[in-house]
């Protein structure tokens, strides 16, 4: 048996659904002020389908502070749902059909309130097919349950068919049961407030079983999850965790989260913790057979955590180029491997032969070695040409006579700027050792223009 | 006879077990070095184990670096840089075809400690096609106090492994670890008539210029690569061949 319950005028800040749950698991939202549930084996608890009829109708007047609809509500049972929402929603009050009856208590509905919906026909075809018995002068359920069905169907088709089981209160269907929506949050207040890691990476692991256990039933994933604390101290702390890639392993998660815990810790011992996630599709990805293995994405990005930790967020990446002439300019952004789409490895194969190609045919280029910071070096000049180069610093040395030398190249730029740069190149030849020796190294060094210091920069090697 | 020899080898397994057998032993992948007279020399750098790259500073260390990144990342595989004095410049590497978005740069800020911990991170994260350690500019002396276990635990870490290891330094250091140790020197030479060409000093000039005295291509010309060591490997493939050595 089915309970439909309408409430022809609901308040907005009222949840019909939230009030059905309380008589039943089962609830089919039809619209936000009708809903249908199953109250198979509810006898127990309510009693028989009048009793349970009566109890809603009673319930629903309660005030909202005590669970109710603050008013009146049409209540119908039927043996089918459709049956049960067409009475509900015409008759006021409480309607029992009972099972074999339905046009009895139906049959006077005109057919224009027909809920082609609940049978899967669209309005528009339902429409012409009103107006068609119209012009037949079938005017109500009655009428159209009574005609033959073999004739209904050829001039009618299936849509028609199904009008006319849904007119006669003989549908069959299953409830399309409203789910709860998934909440992908969880939180602990603590009896005693933690101020080491170790004894809060469980409560973390807690949580976290938790939370995975949550997206994996929805076959989900997430790449952004916040952890909120809350202090002894009545501040929060919170730290998010970013994924390049989508993630449910609760072991990654903790690990990272302990790696984050251990570069930012909270300034005082933590109360209570919560932790949210935003759901989104897993990665799906099909290797090839001739792709070279790369890391797996978790461990990857454990490795990556783990490394920032060791030398620093900063200094742990991809290099990029900027967009200017300045000399060594680079920035450094997260490593993260893409999932090149096959048209784009078809591109690359192909730029790859060429470049195989390319380099098959010229050798390699001159790889340069960068001091950071530039050496200071003191230059002795000779008619303009730098002739002996000494310079030092904590970790390396640079000195000797320059047996080759060519240059200068001028290079300046963002003269706008205060941290503008204009310097004249050299490219110089060092006899290293002592004199005789030919033990020689090539260098870039410069001279600032402004006020005429040289530098280091590199070698060539 | 051929049932006498058949027992004696039956003998010989029941009394030492496996003690005698062949074990087959694969067949050394290489990648390549991305220049084909150091692929012609060595068959390429093994993979699974150490290799070795050391000479003086200007001996083109770098340069066969960087042409085994671009080699490397240019086939797909991903590669990592432990970047011991952070000297690895990102321009030269885009100018070599290094694949960039493929390259893992770890600057470790002159830590040699700080670098064997990120490299043997990397190696036991797997999935790197090529690692390398780069202390190209650490004094011979630091790189020989460098203790053997820490290259016994790269070489066991790679083992059984697609990836290779390359080790950059002033001097050998990775004592009997490394499969192939790649020995670079030579003396560079100076293009005088490009040397003598930049006596005019061009004003104001903003576009990276060409460099005539250390014009691209030269490495080979002023570096002379030796093999030092390289790991005999079995001349059999398999038990059959060993046998039909043995039998013959």
């Amino acid at each position: 048996m089915f309970a439909c319950i309408h409430v022809p005028n609901l308040a907005r800040s009222l949840s019909l659904a939230d009030f059905a749950y309380g008589f039943s698991p089962l609830v089919e939202e039809v619209r936000s002020n009708t809903v249908v549930i199953d109250v198979d084996g509810c006898e127990l608890l309510f009693g028989s389908a009048y009793q349970l009829a009566t109890d809603i109708a009673r319930r629903a007047k309660a005030p909202k502070v005590s669970g109710g609809l603050e008013g009146p509500v049409n209540v119908a049972i039927a043996e089918n749902p459709d049956a049960a929402i067409h009475a509900a929603t015409r008759l006021k009050g409480i309607t029992f059909v009972s099972p074999g009856e339905e046009l009895t208590c139906l049959g006077e509905f005109p057919i224009e309130a027909l809920e082609s919906s609940l049978v899967d026909v669209e309005q528009k075809v339902a429409g012409e097919i009103t107006e068609t018995l119209r012009l037949w002068g079938v005017r109500t359920f009655q009428d159209l349950a009574s005609l033959p069905v073999a004739g209904v169907s050829e001039r009618l088709g299936q849509e028609g068919i199904r009008l006319q089981q849904l007119a006669a209160g003989k549908t069959e269907r299953h409830l399309k049961v409203k789910q709860p929506a998934p909440v992908f949050s969880n939180s602990i207040e603590l009896d005693h407030a933690l101020n080491e890691l170790e004894p809060l990476s469980f409560v973390f692991a807690r949580l976290l079983n938790q939370l995975c256990a949550t997206l994996d039933a929805y076959a989900l994933s997430t790449n952004e999850l916040k952890v909120q604390m809350q202090l002894e101290d009545l501040t929060s702390h919170d730290r998010t965790l970013s994924l390049p890639y989508p993630m449910r392993d609760p072991k990654v998660f903790l690990k990272l989260l302990l790696l984050e815990m251990e570069k930012h810790p909270p300034a005082a011992a933590v109360k209570a913790v919560s932790m949210t996630c935003d759901p989104v599709k897993p990665r799906t990805l099909q290797h090839g057979l001739f792709v070279p293995l790369a890391p797996s994405p978790d461990k990857l990005e454990l490795t990556l955590a783990r490394l920032a930790k060791l030398v620093g967020d900063q200094n742990i990446g991809s290099p990029v180029l900027l967009d200017t002439h300045r000399p060594d300019a680079f920035s450094v952004k997260r490593f993260v491997l893409e999932n090149r789409s096959d048209g784009r490895k078809r591109k690359r194969k192909k730029t790859d032969d060429e470049r195989a190609a390319t380099a098959a045919r010229k050798p390699p280029s001159l790889g340069f070695r960068v001091f950071r910071p530039p050496l200071r070096a003191v230059v002795q000049v000779d008619r303009g040409l730098p002739a002996q180069i000494s310079a030092w610093d904590k970790q390396r040395s640079v000195y000797g006579k320059v047996v080759e030398v060519a240059g200068p190249w001028r290079t300046t730029g963002d003269w706008w700027r205060d941290d503008r740069w204009a310097r004249d190149e050299w490219d110089v030849a060092l006899q290293l050792g002592k004199a005789g020796s030919e033990q020689q190294a090539i260098y870039r060094i410069y001279r600032e223009l402004n006020n005429g210091a040289w530098f280091v920069e590199g070698n060539y090697d | 006879m051929i049932l006498k020899h058949r027992l004696n080898e039956f003998d010989i397994a029941s009394r030492f077990g496996d003690a005698f057998k062949v074990r087959e032993k694969p067949v050394v992948e290489t990648i390549s070095a991305g220049i084909p007279e150091i692929d012609s020399l060595t068959g390429g750098l093994p993979r699974g184990a150490i290799t070795e790259l050391f000479g003086p500073a200007s001996s083109g260390r770098t340069s066969v670096m960087l042409s085994m990144l671009a080699h490397a990342t240019t086939h797909e595989e991903v590669c990592a840089v432990v970047d011991v004095n952070d000297m690895f410049a990102p321009a030269a590497a885009v100018d070599a075809g290094v694949d960039v978005d493929r390259l893992l740069w770890v600057r470790c800020g002159g830590s040699l400690e700080n670098a064997f911990k990120a490299t043997d991170l990397l190696l036991h994260a797997g999935g790197f096609g090529l690692v390398i350690l780069d202390m190209a500019d650490v004094p011979g002396k630091d790189a020989r106090r460098i203790i053997s276990s820490w290259w016994y635990r790269f070489r066991r870490t790679v083992e059984n492994r697609p990836t290779s290891i390359v080790v950059m330094s002033e001097e050998a250091c990775t004592r009997s670890c490394a499969a192939l140790a790649l020995e670079l020197k030579g003396t560079p030479e100076w293009s005088r008539a490009n040397a003598q060409q930049s006596n005019v000093v061009p004003m104001r000039k903003q576009a990276p210029v060409k460099r005539p005295l250390v014009t691209q291509g030269n490495l080979l010309r002023f570096s002379s690569v030796k093999v030092n060591r390289q790991r005999p490997l079995s001349p059999w493939r398999n038990e059959s061949e060993f046998r039909a050595y043995r039998a013959s």
